[in-house]
């Protein structure tokens, strides 16, 4: 087997940093050799903090995708389908979605005080705007021509929305599902680091006010890996579910 | 010729406009049952708008369409519509299969009939070979038959055509015409067959309405009383046929000056 070549320049780093550090004997508190990052990750995935954390964070992220994002989905449908609604709702969705979601801590920090509901509800106000954006342009972008089929075959609405609607839309829609999915976690450590004493973030944070570099950049490359793993997972079922009306939408275009 | 019998479709003073525009002025015509009515004209003349008012999917601005006798308010299943375009009005998610049994869902019917009774539509078309296979790969023939069979499975008394040949190569859209006339002529449908193609509308109709644009209106109607069953030749070579055929061109010719 062939040794992969993208794996060249970052090893070759490491080793660089592992060099460096040996070498001056540098003592810090905000920096850590790779080694001793290595020997945190295996103390705190074997204690078993790593693991908990990572519940923690992943929960709170997909219970608030699964609010948000469906919230969002259904909005989306509503509003895809009836241009009269959505213009009607243009002026309040422009005027609630500039706003960051993390500025909202506060006031679900008054309403629900620390622990999962706050971070929940924070979550799903943050993933409820790509799958409402972007799941309208999907549904407002199906063939138009579907809809009358449905329309002379007279299909009741939720068959129409079962069998024309989520179909044809439905390649587009996993897009946003992958975005809000990403911006979930984004926001699930973000609320944990500045706020709420849970999870990856709030490892993260306590890592770094112990004065423990090591054990911080070992929850930060585990942060990277939750990431990246679970945007891999979902390109493989996308291609696993959609393939097919994927391609098939795109040579029929 | 086939016999006379009370009109099953209505335009009673139908007037429409779209965009501001007017589109159809004051169409009065009626559609016997079991008559094969084809439609002719220019392009932009509404002859696919009328389509649309007998479908329900449009509705008039004075006048009325009626079915039965009844006012015509939105799609009813016994009006099956075949759209010109099928590539766009097949789902692309579903087999051949799938794509007819979309029919039968709609209409209700149990899971266990609708096998028997896809695989018998897919016969009727021609398609039985290709019910596991989906709309992008068949040709351009082999999908408008499929919308046919979609047509057929509602059980339709109507079928409304939007130039549903006009995108297929001479040869294929010859025996797609004999297929719907012989589909027609067993299932004893009322047809209203909207073409730019003069001698097709010849060569299936009944009657050929030929409209005038600017607004859309009918301006003449031709009775044809070529025998049944047509053939491709024989009907074509027939003496009627050449005179029909020169009647409507020198109209269509004098409607373009």
């Amino acid at each position: 087997m062939r040794f992969p070549r993208g794996l060249v320049v970052p090893l070759l780093a490491l080793a660089a940093a592992e060099a460096a550090m040996r070498l001056s004997g540098l003592e810090s508190d905000s920096i850590a050799p790779p080694s001793a990052i290595a020997r945190a990750f295996a103390t705190a995935l074997a204690d078993g903090t790593l693991l908990q954390a990572t519940g923690e964070t992943l929960g709170a992220a997909a219970a608030g995708l699964g609010l948000g994002g469906g919230a969002g989905l259904l909005l989306a449908i509503a509003l895809g389908l009836s241009p009269a609604l959505a213009r009607l709702m243009r002026v309040p969705v422009d005027a609630f979605r500039p706003i960051p979601s993390v500025a909202l801590i506060p006031i679900a920090l008054l309403a629900w005080g620390f622990g999962f509901p706050m971070e929940i509800a924070i979550v799903s106000f943050a993933c409820f705007w790509p799958m409402l954006i972007i799941g309208q342009a999907a549904i407002a972008g199906i063939e138009p021509r579907l809809l009358e089929v449905a329309r002379v075959l007279r299909l009741s609405l939720p068959a129409r929305i079962g069998k024309i609607v989520l179909p044809a839309a439905l390649p587009r829609l996993f897009v946003a599902f992958r975005l809000a999915t990403a911006v979930s976690l984004i926001v699930a450590v973000t609320v944990e680091i500045t706020t709420n004493p849970l999870g990856l973030g709030y490892g993260l944070m306590q890592a770094q006010q112990a004065l423990e570099p090591d054990r911080m950049f070992a929850f930060l490359l585990w942060l990277g890996l939750v990431g990246w793993g679970l945007n891999a997972l979902l390109l493989v079922a996308q291609r696993r579910l959609f393939g097919r009306a994927g391609w098939v939408a795109e040579e029929v275009r | 010729m086939r016999p006379q019998a009370p009109p099953l479709i209505g335009f009673e003073g139908v007037s429409l406009s779209l965009g501001g525009r007017l589109i159809l002025d004051d169409i009065r015509l009626s559609i016997a049952r079991q008559e094969f009515l084809c439609v002719v004209g220019s392009s932009g003349c509404g002859k696919t708008t009328l389509l649309r008012l007998a479908a329900g999917l449009l509705r008039p601005d004075t006048g009325q369409v009626t079915y039965a006798g009844n006012a015509v308010t939105g799609p009813a299943r016994e009006v099956a519509v075949v759209f010109q375009d099928y590539g766009r009005a097949l789902l692309p998610w579903r087999s051949a299969a799938g794509n007819v049994s979309l029919a039968l869902e709609a209409a209700g019917v149990p899971r266990a009939q609708r096998g028997p009774r896809i695989a018998a539509l897919l016969e009727r078309v021609g398609l039985a070979h290709a019910a596991d296979r989906y709309p992008a790969q068949l040709s351009g023939g082999m999908q408008q038959r499929l919308q046919i069979a979609r047509c057929l499975a509602q059980e339709p008394s109507v079928l409304l055509m939007d130039e549903p040949f006009g995108a297929l190569d001479a040869m294929t859209r010859q025996s797609l015409q004999d297929e719907i006339l012989r589909l027609v002529e067993a299932s004893g449908n009322t047809v209203l067959f909207v073409t730019h193609d003069l001698e097709e509308a010849i060569y299936l109709g009944d009657r050929v309405v030929a409209m005038r644009p600017n607004p859309g209106r009918i301006a003449e109607v031709f009775d044809i009383p070529l025998p049944r069953p047509r053939h491709q030749l024989a009907t074509r070579e027939d003496p009627e046929f050449l005179r029909l055929r020169r009647a409507l061109f020198d109209f269509i010719q004098e409607e373009e000056r």
